[in-house]
């Protein structure tokens, strides 16, 4: 335990997995995108398929950005986290690795109007 | 017979033994540790209490008189304030988010340190160390009463104040120093003290203080003008006590240094992003600037923090770490988290709105590196969605960091157009932060923070299932008056109409 103490402290941690049943909390992220001031929180079944997740939830919110226009779910980069990975559209939240608190960034390579390159 | 004899009265040194060193004792009947059984816990070694300087030597008689006569000063002002609508000399009624965000974040801070105190008092052998936190305990509860008290008036004519109790434990942006409070609160006596007492009373004091102060001369606000020099001279007794403990904790044992250099190195990050709200109010919410945040920053924290640091350096103490982050922010997360505030307003007990051009020009002339580059274009680009009648609004609603419970707004260092994204995974569980510094803090007591009650993950649970009129009515928020632009809010229409009335004739 390496929280000093007077006792034992050992706790649930206040939003595991288990408090949500069958839905977690995602988070996504458009890399460069800062018009969105940080990366968005959101509350979806596990079974959820990505494709509907980016499509029916992430896609509104994105439309503020003058590149939601252009943008192309297949053209982008993916990453869980640090971690990269292949998207797989159809398959769900859950078989694309996305598990309770994961967080999805998106990268855009060349696609970031409002932010500078650098 | 005998004449009767005046007894001499009481010279000022014996007055200070009688009332303060004398009123401890050597138990005879119960061991030390058992009265006294969270000294040792924090691993700081203390040798001997009596060592403690008290720097104010203020004995209860004249801590009564003095505070007393602030209070009957500070009463009058404030009745006259209110029996005068004093409010109607404030430069206009957007400055009142200020307010409305020091009585939602900071007022209740104040409670939660006079708690704090009121335990430590208790719990440190030393009398000294206990009668000065016996009186900082009672300081901190004048300071939420007072401030309350002040702003009680604007309460009676305009909206976002009336809920400030309930929202400090239920809303978003509350929980930034609600959970500051409560992991000082939650850890040691030592540690409580280093934090607040000394990271936050002293070192980071007056990046709270005197933008709020000054902002609120600046802007025709008497009331909580009249509140601050009411504190001020509570405020310098602070610091010396702060000052004080590090002092003493660092002279006592060679082995206090690594957990005292640590609890600096997280209390001063933990504080750095507490006062990035200040930060914001500072560039954006006053129609009277003060100057810019980045001034503030370089003045307090970087000269003043600067020669602090120098001078503790004989103990072997260094600068926080984070120090150098800490400085490249302080051009960035004003407009990070403001940009934030407007796009998330219409879930904030307090009004946002679009800088106007004068507004850009001066955030330019202050932030010559930045402003321009990296900011103007979204505040472009969102004005320019208001006047298409489409006002941008973010319900994608925010990730917060686990630590300091801020949203995520900051960018990486060195790359400011890179939101800053840290995680880590504890008992099959992950975590995500804002940056290194408060990473660093959950790894180092994962245990506490897993507890982190952050209000985004919980809007989800129980009671308000991610409902988001629910959650509102739960908060305390009313939506139309409460929460979203200041342009075409009721307090906007109030106001002017109460000017134009008083300056009918």
């Amino acid at each position: 335990m390496a929280v000093h103490a007077i006792g034992n402290y050992h706790f649930a941690p206040r939003d595991h997995a288990g408090i949500y049943g069958d839905h977690q909390i995602v988070y996504f992220c458009w890399d460069r995108h800062l018009l969105f001031a940080a990366p968005f929180i959101l509350f979806v079944p596990g079974e959820m398929s990505l494709g509907e997740f980016l499509e029916e939830r992430i896609k509104p919110m994105l439309a503020p950005d003058p590149d939601a226009g252009v943008l192309e779910w297949a053209e982008a980069r993916w990453s869980n986290g640090p971690v990269a990975f292949t998207p797989d559209f159809n398959a769900s939240l859950t078989a694309n690795g996305i598990g309770h608190k994961g967080k999805i960034i998106m990268s855009t390579p060349g696609l970031n109007s409002l932010i500078p390159d650098s | 017979m005998d004449m009767p004899v005046k007894k001499p009265k009481l010279g000022i040194k014996e007055r200070y033994a009688f009332l303060t060193r004398d009123l401890g004792w050597e138990p005879t009947y119960q061991p030390k540790d058992k009265i006294y059984p969270y000294t040792r816990y924090e691993g700081i070694k203390i040798h001997d209490w009596d060592k403690w300087e008290d720097p104010f030597r203020l004995t209860m008689d004249a801590y009564w008189k003095y505070q007393a006569e602030k209070e009957r000063k500070f009463y009058a002002i404030i009745d006259a304030h209110a029996q005068n609508n004093g409010h109607l000399n404030i430069t206009d009624a957007r400055y009142l988010t200020a307010l409305k965000l020091f009585l939602q974040a900071i007022s209740p801070g104040e409670y939660a340190a006079h708690k704090g105190f009121a335990r430590i008092g208790r719990e440190f052998e030393g009398v000294g160390t206990q009668v000065a936190c016996q009186m900082q305990s009672l300081d901190e509860i004048r300071h939420a009463q007072t401030q309350i008290h002040a702003i009680s008036n604007y309460n009676k004519y305009y909206n976002g104040f009336h809920a400030f109790a309930q929202q400090r434990d239920r809303i978003w942006y509350t929980s930034v120093p609600r959970s500051f409070f409560d992991d000082a609160m939650s850890g040691g006596p030592f540690e409580f003290i280093t934090a607040i007492g000394f990271a936050f009373e002293y070192v980071l004091t007056n990046l709270l203080f005197v933008p709020f102060m000054s902002g609120a001369a600046y802007n025709g606000d008497m009331a909580t003008v009249t509140f601050g020099f009411s504190a001020q001279s509570d405020e310098a007794r602070h610091m010396t006590l702060g000052l004080e403990c590090i002092k003493f904790m660092l002279e006592q044992d060679p082995d206090n240094l690594p957990i005292v250099q640590k609890w600096l190195d997280k209390w001063f990050w933990r504080g750095l992003r507490i006062l990035t709200l200040v930060g914001a109010m500072m560039d954006y919410m006053l129609p009277k600037r003060v100057m810019s945040w980045k001034e503030a920053w370089q003045i307090y924290g970087v000269e003043n923090g600067g020669a602090l640091f120098r001078d503790l350096a004989r103990y072997g103490v260094r600068v926080p770490k984070g120090w150098d982050i800490a400085n490249e922010s302080a051009d960035h997360v004003s407009h990070q988290l403001m940009l934030g505030l407007y796009q998330w307003s219409f879930g904030t007990s307090f009004h946002a709105w679009i800088p106007s051009d004068e507004d850009m020009d001066w955030l330019s002339a202050k932030y010559p590196d930045t402003f321009d580059r990296y900011y103007r274009p979204r505040w472009d680009h969102i004005r320019k969605l208001a006047e298409a009648g489409t006002p941008y609004q973010n319900v994608g609603l925010a990730q917060l960091c686990n630590v300091c419970q801020l949203p995520a707004v900051f960018t990486e260092p060195g790359d400011p157009t890179r939101h800053s994204h840290r995680q880590t995974e504890h008992e099959g569980e992950i975590y995500h932060f804002c940056s290194d510094g408060c990473r660093d803090i959950f790894l180092d007591e994962p245990e506490k923070y897993v507890q982190s009650w952050l209000p985004m993950p919980q809007l989800f649970n129980a009671p308000n299932f991610g409902d988001v009129g629910k959650w509102m009515e739960w908060v305390g928020l009313v939506p139309g008056q409460d929460n979203g632009d200041y342009q075409g809010s009721q307090d906007q229409a109030d106001f002017e109409a109460w000017k134009h009335q008083a300056s009918a004739t």
